[in-house]
C-alpha cells in the first residue's frame, strides 16, 4: 500500500539507495536518478505519441464516415508502428542549397518545443516533472520554441513556398499569443499563482464554471497555436503543398507530424489543468494514482475536441485569421481580464460567486459578439446598396 | 567545485562562444540564430541566480519576440536569402577596443565592491520570488512609478503603431 501510494518516489528512492550503495556521492545520484526520470517522462510520453498517431486517423475517419486503420491487428492497432518502420526506411533527402545543420536542427527543435512542455504538466498529484513557480509563463516560452523551428525549418529548406509557409505561420503564432496570454492569466489571477499543479489543487471549482469565456479563448488560441484547421493556413496544400515542412522526408518529416499530434494532446492536457480541474477527480484523494485515469481522460476529450473542429471547418483565410485575432480576440479577452478581475474582488467568499463570475462572462461574449454582429450588417449593407442601384440600370 | 559552478562554467563558455560567432560569421540568419544561443544562456544565468521568473521572461521576450523579429527584419530586407556580403568597413578592430575596454573597466569598478567575491546568499526555502517582485512592482515604496512610466511609454508605442497602420476613410 505504501508503495502504491506514491510508486515514483518509491521508484527514485530506491535507485537512490543502489547508486549510493555503489559509493556514488549522494548529489551525483540524485543527478542520474533526475537524469533517468526526464528519460522515462520522454519515452512514456513519446509511446503515447505514436498511440495518438492511431487514435488521430480513427478519430478523422469517423468524422469523414469511414473505418480508418482496420487490418493490422486487432482494429488497426499495430498501423502506426509499420508507419514508422516506413518513415525510418525511406530515402532522407536534402534539398540541394539548403542550410545542412539548421535544416536537420528544425525537427528537433519543433519535438522539444512539445516535450519541454510536459516539464510542467501535473498528470497526478504524484507525478510532475517539476512545479515551478512560473509555470503558466513557461509554457508561453516553451512557445518561443515552436515558433523558432517553423521559421528554421522554413528558411534552411531553400524553397519558396516553405519559406511562405513559415512567414504566415510565425505571424499567427505572435499574433496569437497575445489571447493566449491573457486566457492563461485568468486562472492564474484565480489561483493567485502560476504554478500549474498549485492551479490545479486551486480548483475547488472548475475554472471553467468561472471563466469560460476564457476557456474558449485559450481553445481557439492553442488552435491558432498548434497550426491545426480551421488555422493551418501555413501548410494549406492547396497553395503552399505543404508549408514550412514541405521538403522533409522520412523520420524528419515524422519529427514534425508527432510534434504536431504530441503538440494537441498536451495542449488538451492544458486545458484540462487550467479550466477543467486537472487531476481533481472523485477518490483522488484516497488514490493518488486515480488522478492520471481523470486526467488523461480530460485531456483526451480535449484532444478528441480539437479533432472534431479540426475536421468539421474549413480553412480560414491569413487576413481574416489575423482580423479575426486583432479585432475581436485580443480586445475581448482584455475586457474579459478587467471584467474577471472586478468580480472577482467583488464576489469573492459571497455565495452568488460561481453564478457571478459565470453570468458575467456570457454577458461579456453576448455583447462581443452583438458587437460584431451589428458592424457585419453594416458592411453588407454598404456592400448591398450600390448593387442593387446598379442592377436597376440594367 | 560545486555544480553549481560547473553549470556557471559551462553556460559562460556557451555564451562567450555564441557571442563570438554572432559577431564573426558572415550569414546573416545564422548571426541571429547564434544569438538566440546566447540569449538562451543568459537565462540560464538567471535561473542559476533563483531568478526563475526573469528567466522565462527573458526567454519570451527575447527569444520569442526579438530574436524572431531580427529574423524577420533580415528575411525581408535583403535581396538574397543567403547574404555573405562584405563587410560595411574595417574598423572591427575600434569596437574590439571599446568592448576590452568597457569590460575592463567594469571588471576595475566591480572589484572594489565588497559583493565581488562573496558567495550569492541561498534564498530561504518557501519564499515565493514571484509574488515578492509583483508587491514590489505595485508597491509605492517601491517601482510603481517606472513601472507605471515603462507602462505608459509601452502604449505610447502601441498607439504609434496604430496611427502609423492606420488607413482613414475613404483612402486606399
Amino acid at each position: 500500500m505504501e508503495f502504491w501510494s506514491n510508486p515514483i518516489k518509491a521508484a527514485a528512492d530506491w535507485l537512490t539507495g543502489v547508486f549510493t550503495g555503489w559509493g556514488m556521492p549522494a548529489s551525483a545520484s540524485n543527478v542520474v536518478v533526475s537524469l533517468i526520470g526526464v528519460v522515462a517522462l520522454i519515452v512514456v510520453v513519446m509511446v503515447l505519441d505514436i498511440m495518438l498517431v492511431w487514435l488521430e486517423r480513427k478519430i478523422v475517419a469517423r468524422f469523414q464516415d469511414r473505418l480508418g486503420p482496420n487490418r493490422l491487428g486487432p482494429f488497426g492497432l499495430i498501423q502506426p508502428f509499420a508507419d514508422i518502420i516506413k518513415l525510418l526506411i525511406k530515402e532522407d533527402t536534402t534539398p540541394s542549397g539548403a542550410d545542412r545543420v539548421v535544416y536537420n536542427v528544425a525537427p528537433i527543435l519543433a519535438m522539444m518545443a512539445v516535450l519541454l512542455l510536459w516539464a510542467v504538466l501535473p498528470v497526478a498529484p504524484i507525478i510532475f516533472g517539476v512545479d515551478i513557480n512560473v509555470g503558466a509563463l513557461y509554457v508561453i516560452a516553451v512557445g518561443a520554441i515552436g515558433t523558432l523551428a517553423i521559421i528554421t525549418a522554413g528558411w534552411a529548406s531553400n524553397n519558396k513556398y516553405a519559406l511562405l509557409g513559415a512567414f504566415r505561420q510565425v505571424a499567427v503564432m505572435i499574433s496569437y499569443e497575445i489571447p493566449m496570454v491573457v486566457a492563461i492569466l485568468i486562472p492564474t489571477m484565480l489561483a493567485g499563482t502560476m504554478g500549474i499543479n498549485s492551479i490545479v489543487e486551486a480548483q475547488n471549482v472548475w475554472y471553467f464554471w468561472l471563466a469560460p469565456l476564457a476557456a474558449v479563448l485559450f481553445l481557439v488560441s492553442a488552435m491558432a497555436e498548434l497550426g491545426r484547421a480551421p488555422f493551418d493556413l501555413a501548410e494549406a496544400e492547396s497553395e503552399l503543398v505543404a508549408g514550412h515542412h514541405i521538403e522533409y522526408s522520412g523520420m524528419k518529416f515524422g519529427m514534425f507530424y508527432a510534434a504536431e499530434l504530441l503538440h494537441a494532446f498536451t495542449f488538451g492536457g492544458f486545458m484540462a489543468a487550467f479550466f477543467f480541474g486537472g487531476w481533481r477527480g472523485p477518490g483522488v484523494a484516497q488514490f493518488p494514482l486515480l488522478g492520471l485515469f481523470w486526467f488523461m481522460l480530460k485531456a483526451l476529450i480535449g484532444y478528441w475536441v480539437f479533432g472534431w473542429i479540426k475536421y468539421t471547418m474549413p480553412r480560414i483565410r491569413i487576413d481574416h485569421m489575423l482580423a479575426l485575432n486583432w479585432k475581436f480576440l485580443v480586445p475581448v479577452s482584455f475586457v474579459l481580464l478587467m471584467v474577471v478581475a472586478l468580480m472577482n474582488s467583488l464576489l469573492r467568499g459571497s455565495d452568488y460567486y460561481v453564478i457571478g463570475m459565470f453570468l458575467s462572462n456570457v454577458v461579456v461574449g453576448w455583447g462581443a459578439l452583438e458587437i460584431v454582429r451589428a458592424s457585419a450588417r453594416r458592411q453588407r449593407k454598404e456592400i448591398e446598396t450600390p448593387a442593387q442601384t446598379a442592377s436597376a440600370h440594367h | 567545485m560545486t555544480a553549481l559552478q560547473i553549470i556557471f562554467l559551462i553556460t559562460a563558455g556557451v555564451i562567450l562562444a555564441s557571442a563570438v560567432m554572432v559577431v564573426t560569421t558572415r550569414n546573416m540568419i545564422h548571426a541571429a540564430l547564434w544569438l538566440i544561443v546566447t540569449l538562451f544562456g543568459a537565462a540560464v544565468l538567471f535561473a542559476l541566480l533563483d531568478a526563475g521568473f526573469i528567466a522565462v521572461v527573458q526567454v519570451v521576450v527575447y527569444i520569442g519576440a526579438i530574436a524572431i523579429l531580427f529574423i524577420f527584419a533580415v528575411m525581408l530586407t535583403r535581396r538574397e536569402m543567403r547574404d555573405r556580403g562584405a563587410q560595411l568597413n574595417s574598423e572591427w578592430w575600434l569596437s574590439a577596443v571599446v568592448a576590452a575596454l568597457t569590460f575592463g573597466g567594469l571588471f576595475f569598478l566591480l572589484s572594489g565592491w565588497s559583493g565581488f567575491s562573496a558567495h550569492a546568499p541561498g534564498l530561504s526555502s518557501g519564499t515565493d520570488t514571484v509574488q515578492l517582485l509583483g508587491a514590489a512592482l505595485v508597491s509605492p515604496d517601491a517601482y510603481v512609478l517606472p513601472f507605471e512610466v515603462a507602462s505608459v511609454l509601452l502604449l505610447a508605442a502601441l498607439v504609434g503603431a496604430v496611427y502609423v497602420a492606420f488607413q482613414k476613410k475613404g483612402e486606399e
